[in-house]
């Protein structure tokens, strides 16, 4: 057995240490956890998508004592009980909804953060990787929450997006019936999907966060310039006072203050939201209960899959299936499908860079063409152009990075 | 020797665990099958001697909206149209087929309108704009005078599965 110090007084630094190995944990999680200087706001998005993420669980529990999963009492439980009932309530609903949709917002920054300079390249694929798994799951975990109050959009959001699953012309209309465990989505269907929000998906988020967070501690994170930095070199300048020869900073106590200022910056806005603005995340169709013989007017999805629902809607139906399954699954390729070798922003990157300001202005087009109704002819033929660039952009980012030459890094 | 005795201990336990893992999942599919009391969802029947010309009704059957269209003189005939006496009646699932939104009927057009996704079906359920792929679908239905069953499947119904009109719904 391992040495205990008996007269180390419980709880002090060394009566831990020697039993959880705290000083050891410290060092490789905090204190010589090396992040680079060259370094912008944008590297702060990752702690402040943590730190939403806590706020949506925090905002949850608090709705989870009063939401009832049936659904005859669901949207009371939610319009009623939770917003004028239940003191604050309505704090926490209107976090929660918010938080929801800012998180998106922060999740698509963090991601072009990557794309821009890099950082899914040769030794940090897992991190892409890991990062896409995570955008699943908070896209299943929007979806299954956008079902709970069972107002109108949930209902026929779940109709819409369940029938997905039928394939086209598969016709697999047992499997989506097996989804919903019923003809229509119905009792069966909102207990089941209250159950993936608030326990298995929420477990498999943790599970990837924790996933992201070990993919990152060895290639560590990119920097502004692509550069490839000799950490053992600059954290040995660091740890002998040389801080202002050194490229890099400890993660804990220095990058982190950095991030807790840009969080205070992020949370200004977030709580400016929650008290004057939370409307936006508000749906009002969705304040008229659940009517299985009524379809609203007209349905779309929340914001952030509008771009991927302009994909699928301007086609025939089988089209537009794989049309939008392939604009689902083509990120997560992005590792394999750029075949630079050069890890640099993309103003370093010639075409690239064309490429990139393309790809973000055609996601922003099809955001808002599919907020439109489909009835409008101009729109519409916006929309089928910009479905049909983003099917191409795939093919022509790896042509593109076939061609780029390699950038010559100077010391 | 000791070594083949641990390969088959380790087989041993495979074999438990992967029976054990592939019951585990069996049940949990099963778990979310729809209930019988769900699928039990019985039989709906709906009198049409009520019904006016142009104008839609919907009817509830397993929880989907079903149209109930009395056809006017004018409107071409379909080979879809379900006959009693000298009426004729559309009657279907009224789900888009593309994605399952309910169209709205425009009376002045003689069209049904999907609002999600633009699709488009004639009074007689043909699909004439995309994305909609194909016609809406027809309920197994069984006539009975004036009033319809839904649920069950008479002669008329059995003779548009074999034409390849209705399809399973």
């Amino acid at each position: 057995m391992a040495k205990f110090d008996e007269n180390a007084k419980p709880f002090t630094n060394k009566w831990l240490d020697e039993r959880i190995g705290l000083n050891t944990l410290k060092r490789v999680l905090n204190t010589e956890y090396w992040i680079p200087k060259d370094i912008n706001f944008l590297w702060a998005m990752g702690m402040i998508l943590a730190a939403t993420f806590g706020i949506l669980l925090i905002s949850g529990i608090f709705l989870l004592m009063y939401y009832k999963p049936d659904t005859n009492l669901a949207f009371d439980s939610v319009n009623y009980t939770i917003m004028s009932e239940v003191g604050y309530g309505w704090l926490w609903r209107h976090i929660h909804g918010v938080g929801a949709s800012l998180v998106f917002l922060i999740i698509y920054i963090h991601m072009f953060t990557g794309i821009y300079y890099g950082s899914y390249k040769r030794g940090r694929e897992l991190i892409w990787l890991s990062g896409m798994g995570l955008f699943v799951a908070f896209s299943a975990e929007a979806f299954s929450g956008y079902m709970l109050p069972w107002g109108q959009m949930s209902y026929w959001a779940g109709m819409v997006i369940t029938n997905l699953f039928s394939g086209g012309s598969l016709e697999a209309y047992g499997l989506v019936e097996w989804i919903r465990g019923d003809y229509v989505p119905g009792d069966a269907y909102l207990t089941r999907f209250f159950m993936l929000h608030v326990l298995l998906i929420p477990l498999v988020i943790i599970g990837l966060i924790v996933l992201h967070f070990g993919t990152l501690r060895l290639p560590h994170v990119n920097n502004q310039e692509g550069a490839d930095i000799d950490y053992e070199e600059s954290a040995a300048l660091y740890k002998a006072g040389k801080k202002k020869e050194s490229k890099v900073i400890p993660f804990s106590p220095v990058f982190l203050s950095k991030d807790i200022f840009v969080m205070g910056v992020y949370f200004i806005l977030f709580f400016y939201l929650v008290f004057y603005h939370f409307n936006f995340a508000m749906d009002p169709v969705n304040f008229d209960p659940a009517d299985g013989l009524k379809t609203p007017a007209h349905i779309y999805p929340e914001w952030y899959f509008l771009w991927s629902y302009e994909i699928l809607r301007p086609f025939s139906k089988d089209v537009g299936l794989i049309a939008f399954a392939l604009s689902q699954l083509a990120f997560i390729f992005l590792p394999f499908i750029d075949r630079s070798p050069n890890v640099a922003p993309a103003h370093k990157r010639g075409l690239f860079q064309i490429w990139f300001w393309v790809l973000l202005i055609d996601m922003i087009v099809l955001t808002a063409m599919g907020k439109l109704p489909p009835t409008n002819e101009t729109f519409a033929a916006i929309g089928w152009y910009s479905a049909v660039l983003f099917l191409f952009m795939g093919p022509a980012l790896f042509v593109i990075t076939i061609f780029e030459k390699k950038i010559e890094k100077g010391a | 020797m000791e070594k083949k005795r641990r390969d088959f201990m380790g087989m041993a336990l495979g074999a438990c665990a992967a029976v054990g893992g592939v019951g585990a999942l069996y049940a949990a599919k099963r778990s979310w099958d729809p209930l019988p009391s769900v699928k039990a969802a019985g039989f709906t029947t709906i009198d049409l001697s009520a019904a006016k010309p142009n104008v839609l009704n919907v009817e509830k059957w397993r929880g989907k909206p079903i149209f109930v269209l009395k056809k006017t003189a004018d409107m071409p005939e379909d080979k879809r149209d379900i006959i009693i006496g000298s009426d004729r009646f559309h009657i279907s699932i009224g789900l888009c087929t593309h994605l399952g939104c309910i169209p709205a009927y425009k009376a002045g057009e003689h069209k049904f309108l999907c609002a999600c996704h633009g699709g488009e079906f004639d009074a007689s359920g043909n699909d004439v704009k995309a994305p909609a792929p194909s016609p809406l679908v027809i309920p197994p239905f069984k006539l009975d005078g004036m009033k319809i069953v839904l649920g069950e499947e008479g002669p008329e119904y059995k003779k548009m599965l074999a034409d390849g009109i209705a399809v399973i719904a």
